[in-house]
C-alpha cells in the first residue's frame, strides 16, 4: 500500500474485480440493513464511475474519514463490531472500500481473498442448494478474476472464464476428498456471538390467542421423520412440545418449578424413528407422543416432554422411539393435581357456570363428553376468529363461537378445571405429509397445533384433542381440508393440483437428501462413513493416513496430466524426433535455425561414422515429409533402424 | 566437480546451458507459495475455523474446494513452465551505460497459452512475456551494460504465477550468450590534421567547409550540423535546418591513439577515440583506426565503423 506499485493494475482487468465484489456482496443485501446496502451500493458505483471516466481513485484523506464512517454507522447499527451481522457488514464495507484503492495486483488480491471470505459468510444465513448454486457460481467468477490478474489482458474473458472452470472442477476431488475425510469437530470452538442464530422460527413456550394461528402462516419445514416401520395412523401423529399448565385468564404458560419425574406404562409396542429437527431455538424436542427412549443427551420432564440443556440452534437428528399406547403418571402428585385445578379467580364466570352446571350431574368422562358435543355442535374452526374481550373464553363459548386450536383447547382446559376435572394444555404439532418418495414425514410449522390432557383416576393423563370433535378432518388429512376456501394459508397448502404436489414431492425429497447427506454430516456420519470403508480404527492417525494417501494419489494423478505430452500425430514428425534422439545420445544437438540438409553437413564432420546412415535418414524423411507420396514411412523407419 | 558446486550447480545452474535449445524439464522448475498464496491460506485458515465454529457442512465445503484450487493452481503453475522450449538467440551491439538486450526465444507446443510469464537478468528489470498456444515468441532481455567489452548474459530468472498467483514458479536458465559493449563514446571535436595525411585532395578539417545548401533536420542528425542563423530566419514552426556539404570530395582522416592526450586515463582516450568514429561515420569521412598493435586502414560504411568499434571494445592498452 505504501510501497509503489511494481505491478500495475491493467486497465481491464478492473471490471472483472467490480463483478466479483458484485457477486460476493449483492447476497448480503437481502438481509442487511437498508443503509448499509445503499452505501456499499454507492460506492460500488463510484468506483465504476471512477475506472469509466479514467479518474484519479480518490487519495487517503477521503478514504480514511470513509472507513471511520463506516465502521461507526455500523458500531451504531449493531451496538458491536464483531458477531455474525456486524461482522459481514464489516467485510462488506472493505470489500466495496477497497475497490477506491485498486492500484497495483497487491490490492486486487486482496480483493479476491475477500471475495473469497465473503462467500463464507452467504453460509450463517442459508445453506441450501440454490445458495450452494449460486456461491459455486460466484467462487467461479472470482477464480476467473484471478486468473484475468495473473494473465494478464492477453487471454479473452472467454479463455479466462473457460480455465477457471477447468480449474475449479479438477478441485473438485479434492473437496470431495476432503469433505469426507477431513477430521470433523464438533463445534463450536468458542461461545458463539448472541446473533448467531437469530431469526429461527418456530413454536413458542408460551400459547395466547392467535399464537398458533400465526405459525400456520408459515410453511416452513419444522422437522423431518423417518419411521423405521411403517407409517403410524395420521390420527395418531401428536408431536409433543411444551405442556402448559398455568394460566392468567390470557395466555398460558408451563410451570416453572421442579416436579417429580415422569412415570410412563407402555401399552403397546415401541415404535422406532429418526428425527432431523430444524433449529427452533428452544430447549424441547417434538417427540412423538409418549416418547420412550430419548438421546443420552435429553431427558423427560415433568409433563413427558423431551428437554435439553441447551437449546437446539441447529438441525440435529435424534434417534428416538415412542409407544402410542400408553399409561402417563396414574397416580399423580395431588399438587400437580391441584395445580392444574386452578383457574384465575374472577375470570370467565359464565364458562364456570356452565362447567358447575355439568359437574353435578357427571362424572368427568361425562364432561368431556358434554364438552366435546358442545363443540361439535355449533362451532366453526377458523383461522380468523373476531377479536376476544377480557373475559375471553366465555366471549368464545358464549358469542362468537369461531376460532382456531388454541381456543379450543384453552376453552376445554377451563371448563375442565371448572368442572373440577384436572386439565392443562397441550402445544406441539399434529399429522405431518409423507413424502412417497423419499418416506420421509415432513412436519411443517403449519402443522403447529395444541390440544389438551385430562386426568382421569386409574387411566392417568388422558389426551383430549377438543379440535378433532369441531373439524374432525384437520386431525385425519390435515389443515388445508380442514379450513374453508379462502382461509390466509401459505400458498404451498393451498396449491392441490397433484403435478404441483409431485414437483414439491421431489423438491422436498432433494432438499432431504442434501440435508442429510451433506449439511447433516457430522462426526458421527464421518465414524460411519469410514468405518463402512473398513477403517473402523478411526483414532486421527489412520484419519490423517487415509486423507494423506488419497490427496496425495489426486496430486499424483494431476501431475502425470501435467507432465503428459501429446504425441505428434503425423508419423513422419514422430519417425524424425526419433532420429534426432538418436543424435542427441551422441551430443549432436538440432539447432533450431537448422534445416535437416545442414544437420546433416554438420554430422559429416563431427561424426563421420554416422555420415552415411544420417544422410539416408535425412533423405528418407525429407522425401516423406515432402514428398507427393505417402509409401516411404517404411524406408524412414528402416533407416533410422540402422542408426544405432 | 565437489559436492556443494554440484549441489549449487543442481539448485541455481552456474554453469552454462550451452547455445542449444533447452526444454525445461521439472528438475528445473521450483515452486513456492507467492504473497497472495500465504494471504490466500490464511484466509482458508480463518475460513475453516469459522466454518468448524457455526457448524457449516457448505463452509466445510468451500473451503476444502479453495484448498483442492490451492492445489490445483500449484500444478498449473509449474505446468505453464514445464516443457516451454528455450532459444539462445542473438544480441546487437550496444555503447557502455546503454542496456543490452539478449533475445531468448521461447517456444510453446501446447495446445493453450502460457500467460504472465517474466524474465529477469538483473533485479529490478523484469521482461513480461506471454506465448500463445503452439506459437514462438521472442523476447529481449535487457542487461545495462556498464563496462566495454564482451558482456557475457548473466544468469536468467524466468519466473510465472499464472494462473492463481498463489505459487511462484522459476527456473534459472545460463544460456551461453555475450554482447558486444562498445566503449561510451566521450564527445570531442576531431583531430583537425592527420600526421600522416592519407591521399586525399583536402587534409584535416573535418570535412565541414564545402557548402553545399540546406536540408530539413531529420532527428538523426546532430545539434551541431543545425544552421542556427539560416533557421532563426525562418519563422514559426518549419524544422530547422542542416548546412548540407557536398560529398564529392572525401576527407581522408586517420584516428590515432597518439592523437589523444597521453596525461588522460587509457579509457578516456578510447573513449574520445570512438566518439571521433563516430563523428567521422557520421561526416561521411574516409576514416582509420591506428591503436597500439592494431591498424585499420582507411575506410567507410556501417561494417567499417561496426570493425572499428569493435577493436576498441576489445582494446587492451
Amino acid at each position: 500500500m505504501s510501497t509503489p506499485a511494481r505491478e500495475a493494475l491493467d486497465r481491464h482487468a478492473t471490471p472483472w474485480l467490480f463483478a466479483t465484489a458484485l457477486a460476493t456482496t449483492a447476497p448480503h443485501f437481502i438481509h442487511q440493513p437498508v443503509w448499509l446496502s445503499a452505501v456499499a451500493s454507492a460506492l460500488l458505483l463510484w468506483a465504476f464511475w471512477l475506472w469509466w471516466k479514467d479518474q484519479r481513485l480518490p487519495g487517503r484523506w477521503i478514504l480514511i474519514p470513509l472507513v471511520g464512517a463506516g465502521s461507526a454507522g455500523i458500531l451504531l447499527e449493531f451496538h458491536t463490531l464483531f458477531g455474525r451481522d456486524a461482522g459481514v457488514a464489516m467485510l462488506v464495507m472493505f470489500m466495496t472500500m477497497k475497490l477506491l484503492e485498486l492500484k497495483s495486483r497487491r490490492d486486487a488480491m486482496v480483493v479476491v481473498t475477500l471475495g473469497y471470505f465473503l462467500l463464507l459468510t452467504h453460509y450463517l444465513f442459508s445453506q441450501s442448494i440454490p445458495t450452494g448454486l449460486w456461491l459455486l457460481a460466484a467462487m467461479w467468477l472470482v477464480t476467473a478474476t484471478l486468473i484475468r490478474l495473473h494473465g494478464g489482458p492477453a487471454s479473452s474473458p472467454r479463455d479466462t472464464l473457460r480455465y477457471a472452470g477447468v480449474l475449479s472442477l479438477q478441485a473438485v476431488p479434492f473437496m470431495l476428498v476432503l469433505f469426507l475425510l477431513f477430521p470433523r469437530i464438533s463445534g463450536p470452538l468458542w461461545g458463539l456471538p448472541t446473533d448467531a442464530h437469530a431469526g429461527k422460527t418456530g413454536l413458542s413456550d408460551t400459547m395466547s390467542p392467535g399464537s398458533i394461528a400465526e405459525l400456520v402462516q408459515n410453511a416452513d419445514i419444522a422437522f423431518r421423520v423417518r419411521f423405521d416401520g411403517p407409517l403410524p395412523p395420521r390420527q395418531k401423529l401428536y408431536w409433543r412440545g411444551p405442556v402448559m399448565e398455568q394460566f392468567d385468564g390470557a395466555t398460558w404458560q408451563p410451570h416453572k418449578g421442579r416436579s417429580p419425574s415422569p412415570q410412563l406404562e407402555s401399552l403397546s409396542p415401541p415404535i422406532g424413528y429418526e428425527t432431523t429437527l430444524e433449529a427452533h431455538n428452544q430447549r424441547w424436542l417434538l417427540a412423538l407422543d409418549a416418547p420412550r427412549d430419548l438421546p443420552a443427551e435429553f431427558s423427560q420432564n415433568a409433563t413427558l416432554t423431551a428437554v435439553t440443556q441447551n437449546p437446539i440452534n441447529e438441525r440435529q437428528r435424534f434417534q428416538l422411539s415412542a409407544s402410542l399406547e400408553y399409561r402417563f403418571n396414574a397416580n399423580e402428585d395431588p399438587l400437580v393435581l391441584q395445580r392444574n385445578l386452578a383457574l384465575p379467580a374472577g375470570s370467565n364466570p359464565q364458562t364456570r357456570a356452565l362447567a358447575e352446571q355439568w359437574r353435578s350431574t357427571n362424572t368427568a368422562e361425562g364432561v368431556i363428553d358434554k364438552a366435546l358435543a358442545l363443540f361439535a355442535a355449533e362451532f366453526t374452526y377458523t383461522l380468523q376468529p373476531p377479536l376476544l374481550g377480557r373475559h375471553s373464553v366465555d366471549d368464545f363459548l358464549f358469542r362468537s363461537k369461531r376460532g382456531f386450536c388454541e381456543h379450543y383447547a384453552a376453552a376445554f382446559v377451563v371448563l375442565m378445571r371448572a368442572a373440577g376435572v384436572p386439565a392443562r394444555v397441550v402445544g406441539g404439532y399434529q399429522g405431518g405429509e409423507f413424502n412417497p418418495l423419499d418416506q420421509y414425514l415432513v412436519v411443517r410449522q403449519s402443522d403447529a397445533h395444541a390440544w389438551t390432557e385430562v386426568w382421569i383416576k386409574q387411566k392417568g393423563w388422558v389426551r383430549i384433542d377438543p379440535t378433532a370433535a369441531v373439524s374432525p378432518s384437520r386431525i385425519e388429512t390435515g389443515i388445508a381440508n380442514a379450513l374453508a376456501f379462502g382461509e390466509p394459508l401459505p400458498l404451498l397448502l393451498q396449491v392441490r393440483s397433484e403435478w404441483v404436489r409431485a414437483l414439491r414431492y421431489r423438491w422436498e425429497a432433494i432438499n432431504n437428501a442434501w440435508n442429510q447427506g451433506v449439511l447433516g454430516y457430522n462426526p458421527q456420519r464421518q465414524r460411519e462413513f469410514l468405518s463402512r470403508l473398513g477403517l473402523s480404527e478411526t483414532d486421527w492417525r489412520s484419519l490423517a493416513i487415509a486423507l494423506g494417501s488419497t490427496c496425495g494419489l489426486l496430486v499424483a494423478g494431476l501431475m502425470g496430466w501435467a507432465l503428459y505430452k501429446h504425441p505428434e500425430r503425423d508419423p513422419v514428425v514422430r519417425l524424425w524426433h526419433k532420429a534426432l534422439r538418436h543424435l542427441a545420445r551422441r551430443k549432436v544437438d538440432y539447432l533450431p535455425w537448422e534445416t535437416p540438409l545442414d544437420l546433416a553437413r554438420r554430422v559429416r564432420k563431427q561424426h563421420p561414422e554416422l555420415a552415411e546412415p544420417f544422410q539416408r535418414v535425412v533423405d528418407a524423411y525429407l522425401v516423406a515429409r515432402y514428398g507427393n507420396t505417402d509409401q516411404h514411412l517404411n524406408t524412414l523407419r528402416d533407416a533410422i533402424a540402422q542408426l544405432r | 566437480m565437489g559436492l556443494v558446486a554440484n549441489l549449487q550447480q543442481k539448485l541455481f545452474r552456474w554453469r552454462s546451458d550451452g547455445t542449444a535449445p533447452l526444454r525445461l524439464g521439472q528438475r528445473r522448475i521450483f515452486i513456492i507459495p507467492s504473497r497472495g498464496g500465504l494471504l490466500f491460506a490464511l484466509a482458508l485458515i480463518v475460513m475453516l475455523i469459522g466454518a468448524i465454529n457455526y457448524n457449516l457442512a457448505l463452509g466445510h465445503a468451500l473451503v476444502f474446494l479453495l484448498a483442492g484450487l490451492g492445489i490445483v493452481g500449484m500444478i498449473h503453475t509449474f505446468r505453464n513452465l514445464h516443457g516451454l522450449v528455450i532459444t539462445p538467440g542473438r544480441s546487437t551491439p550496444v555503447f557502455a551505460g546503454e542496456a543490452a538486450h539478449f533475445q531468448i526465444t521461447l517456444e510453446n507446443d501446447r495446445p493453450t497459452p502460457r500467460l504472465g510469464l517474466e524474465l529477469e537478468a538483473e533485479t529490478g528489470n523484469p521482461v513480461s512475456a506471454t506465448v500463445d498456444r503452439k506459437k514462438n515468441a521472442k523476447m529481449n532481455i535487457p542487461v545495462s551494460a556498464k563496462t566495454r567489452g564482451w558482456l557475457p548474459l548473466p544468469r536468467v530468472r524466468l519466473t510465472t504465477r499464472y494462473p492463481l498467483g498463489l505459487f511462484t514458479a522459476w527456473a534459472y536458465l545460463q544460456p551461453a550468450m555475450r554482447c558486444l559493449v562498445y566503449p561510451q563514446p566521450i564527445a570531442a571535436p576531431l583531430p583537425v590534421s592527420s600526421p600522416t595525411p592519407v591521399g586525399g585532395e583536402r587534409s584535416g578539417d573535418g570535412g565541414q567547409e564545402d557548402f553545399a545548401g540546406f536540408r530539413d533536420r531529420q532527428p538523426a542528425d546532430s545539434p551541431r550540423h543545425v544552421a542556427w542563423k539560416a533557421s532563426a530566419r525562418n519563422a514559426g514552426d518549419r524544422p530547422l535546418l542542416i548546412k548540407q556539404f557536398a560529398g564529392g570530395a572525401q576527407v581522408e582522416l586517420m584516428l590515432d591513439w597518439q592523437l589523444t592526450d597521453a596525461g588522460m586515463a587509457d579509457e578516456t582516450r578510447i573513449g574520445i577515440l570512438t566518439g571521433w568514429v563516430l563523428a567521422a561515420d557520421a561526416a561521411d569521412a574516409h576514416y582509420g583506426l591506428r591503436l597500439p598493435g592494431l591498424d585499420i586502414p582507411n575506410g567507410s560504411g556501417e561494417r567499417h565503423r561496426q570493425r572499428c568499434l569493435e577493436a576498441l571494445a576489445l582494446f587492451q592498452p
